[in-house]
């Protein structure tokens, strides 16, 4: 017992002296600590307004408790079910439409004979990745424009009726998706492509043995070897449902789409930054954040039990 | 890749695949492609002709009007300059944050590094939202400074680990020589670290220059100075709510017309303009990119 204790202290003191020693290398990390401080760590502090009736003249701490009453407020409003629906559609659009395509575009770029020919197509398809989100909603808005955008002129070519695609919230959601998948496609088929190309060549060997076409042998080596990625990316997707993107949803809003169109991100920053009803927007932005942290806990452990694939 | 190659014979059935396959990836390309190419024709066409669908495949009544406007348009010339320089500066205070920390987090003299790590990850599965960020940075006094426009959103811990998995790799061996030759912990990181680690600090610098490149977040949120405003919030003005040069003259609607076609017109041109850097350089350092976004998959 006492051998232990003496054995613990003795290690305690080797720590201390270790840190006394290389107390420079903690210096390295400081900047990115300041940094997690002051805009994550001080933030969540400050989720405490949402608790309080927050008047910016007294300051946080000064303003008194108000609370369930925000929380209250918002589950009883008109937009609590809309905005929610909202997101989570779009997320789950985004999960169904675009998770699958990257994944059989790299299988198929994987069985591409010319490597000159696939890196051309590898080029083509990252570039729209790094077209900015303002600029993409941009070309959103002059294509899908009533009369003279492109992709109505192409109807109208074809004999179809032209419509007003920005204007319509049936159509919001998937005008949201499918220029995603448009953007990200190449891009998010990195990961499958590269996790492809370092297969153990005797798998392929000992299917062509066995008489695979190459379209058995993608489904039977290629698709085996991606999955666990696949389950990964999963998990992570789930986790983010409550949290799409703002920018691209508030750039294409308008008041005829808006009824698809409002998200719990936009809803926060139109509520809290342009009203400024900071108590209020600071709730709903909590009750979003618990939400998220649930998902990916609950999707965590289930993956672990199934999969043994987990991410912490 | 080499079995493939040696491939004796192909089956029937390998062949209509491959050229399925091959069908497949042009519609792709054309898809991809397409739009990128008819905003290139569109920015020097007649916008008439544009706007009655004409132009389709190639550029029809040639005109250089749209260019013309925009070089005259002071709002996105500042907006480009203010970019430039927010990407510069922000770029290196992201990287003074995220390598110096990647390499504490490998170094093994690092006492508690998953309590740091956890510090870190912990803001990728929570925060505080929207407004109380708002709030410390307008107590900061940091609303409407080019500061802010810098440093937010500069640091990412899925970057860090990047660059923390990277410095991993580098042989332990390497180190302890350098320690034995008399190094300090500083000195380790300036004379075998950094030169060891080029590769991910170039990979880091495009990720993070990209992104502030693109940033209009922070602008929408902390800024409404319109000397500060980056590229992208002048692009939004142009290009999303649509404003016009015609907008200010007050003359007869002949001209109004006039103008606002060329404002139309304009818009393909500012498209050009502000995506072709980056298009420009993408190509050459895709293989940087690439080898990220490997890296980011290893540990993530």
């Amino acid at each position: 017992m006492t051998r232990e204790r003496s054995n613990h202290d003795h290690q305690f003191k080797h720590v201390l002296m270790d840190i006394g020693r290389y107390w420079q290398i903690y210096l390295f990390l400081l900047p990115a600590l300041i940094y997690v401080v002051i805009f994550h760590y001080v933030p969540m502090y400050g989720v405490q307004i949402a608790f309080k009736n927050y008047n910016p003249f007294k300051g946080m701490l000064a303003s008194e408790w108000a609370g369930m009453k925000y929380f209250h407020q918002f589950f009883e409003s008109y937009y609590f079910k809309t905005i929610i629906i909202n997101t989570v559609r779009i997320s789950l659009m985004a999960i169904v439409f675009s998770f699958p395509f990257p994944i059989i575009f790299a299988l198929l770029l994987n069985e591409l004979r010319s490597l000159r020919f696939k890196r051309f197509v590898q080029t083509v398809t990252y570039a729209p990745h790094f077209i900015s989100t303002v600029v993409m909603c941009g070309m959103l808005t002059l294509f899908l424009a009533p009369n003279s955008g492109l992709l109505n002129q192409l109807i109208a070519f074809l004999g179809g009726k032209k419509r007003a695609f920005l204007e319509s919230s049936t159509l919001f959601p998937w005008i949201y998706v499918l220029s995603g998948i448009w953007q990200n496609l190449g891009w998010n088929s990195i990961l499958y492509v590269s996790t492809l190309s370092s297969v153990d060549p005797t798998l392929y060997e000992a299917a062509r043995i066995d008489g695979a076409s190459r379209f058995q042998k993608m489904l039977h080596v290629d698709f085996p070897a991606l999955l666990p990625i696949i389950v990964i990316l999963t998990i992570l997707n789930f986790g983010q449902i409550m949290s799409v993107g703002f920018e691209k949803a508030l750039l294409l809003q308008n008041n005829l789409n808006s009824e698809t169109s409002e998200l719990i991100s936009t809803y926060v920053y139109k509520r809290g930054l342009q009203e400024a009803q900071f108590s209020f927007s600071t709730a709903v932005g909590l009750f979003n954040s618990v939400v998220n942290f649930t998902l990916l806990l609950i999707v965590n452990s289930i993956s672990r039990k199934v999969s043994s694939t987990s991410l912490f | 890749m080499q079995i493939k190659k040696t491939h004796i014979k192909e089956s029937f059935e390998d062949r209509i695949f491959n050229a399925i396959n091959i069908l497949i990836m042009m519609l792709v390309l054309i898809i991809i492609m397409y739009p990128l190419y008819f905003i290139v024709i569109a920015s020097f066409s007649d916008p008439v002709q544009v706007n009655a669908g004409k132009v389709l495949i190639l550029p029809k009544g040639m005109t250089w009007e749209g260019y013309i406007r925009m070089a005259q348009n002071e709002d996105l010339w500042r907006g480009y300059v203010n970019s430039l320089i927010y990407m510069t500066g922000g770029t290196l205070i992201s990287l003074c944050m995220t390598i110096p920390a990647a390499y504490a987090l490998s170094n093994k003299h690092t006492h508690g590094i998953r309590v740091f790590t956890f510090i870190f990850t912990f803001t990728m599965m929570f925060n505080g939202g929207m407004i109380p960020t708002y709030l410390v940075v307008k107590n900061l006094g940091w609303l409407n400074t080019w500061w802010i426009l810098m440093i937010n959103g500069g640091f990412s811990t899925y970057n860090l680990i990047v660059s923390r998995t990277f410095m991993q790799s580098i042989p332990s061996e390497v180190l302890e020589a350098a320690e034995i030759d008399g190094a300090s912990i500083v000195q380790s990181f300036f004379r075998v670290v950094l030169p060891l680690s080029k590769p991910i600090i170039a990979v880091m610098a495009l990720f993070y220059g990209i992104a502030r490149w693109n940033d209009y977040f922070t602008a929408l949120i902390y800024v409404t100075k319109q000397n500060l405003v980056p590229l992208q919030m002048v692009l939004r003005r142009i290009l999303i709510q649509s404003e016009t040069a015609a907008s200010s003259i007050s003359g007869d609607p002949e001209s109004q017309a006039v103008l606002a076609r060329i404002s139309e017109l304009m818009k393909y041109c500012v498209i050009i303009a502000a995506s072709l850097p980056a298009m420009v350089i993408y190509p050459f350092v895709q293989k940087h990119f690439v080898k990220g976004v490997m890296l980011g998959a290893l540990k993530g």
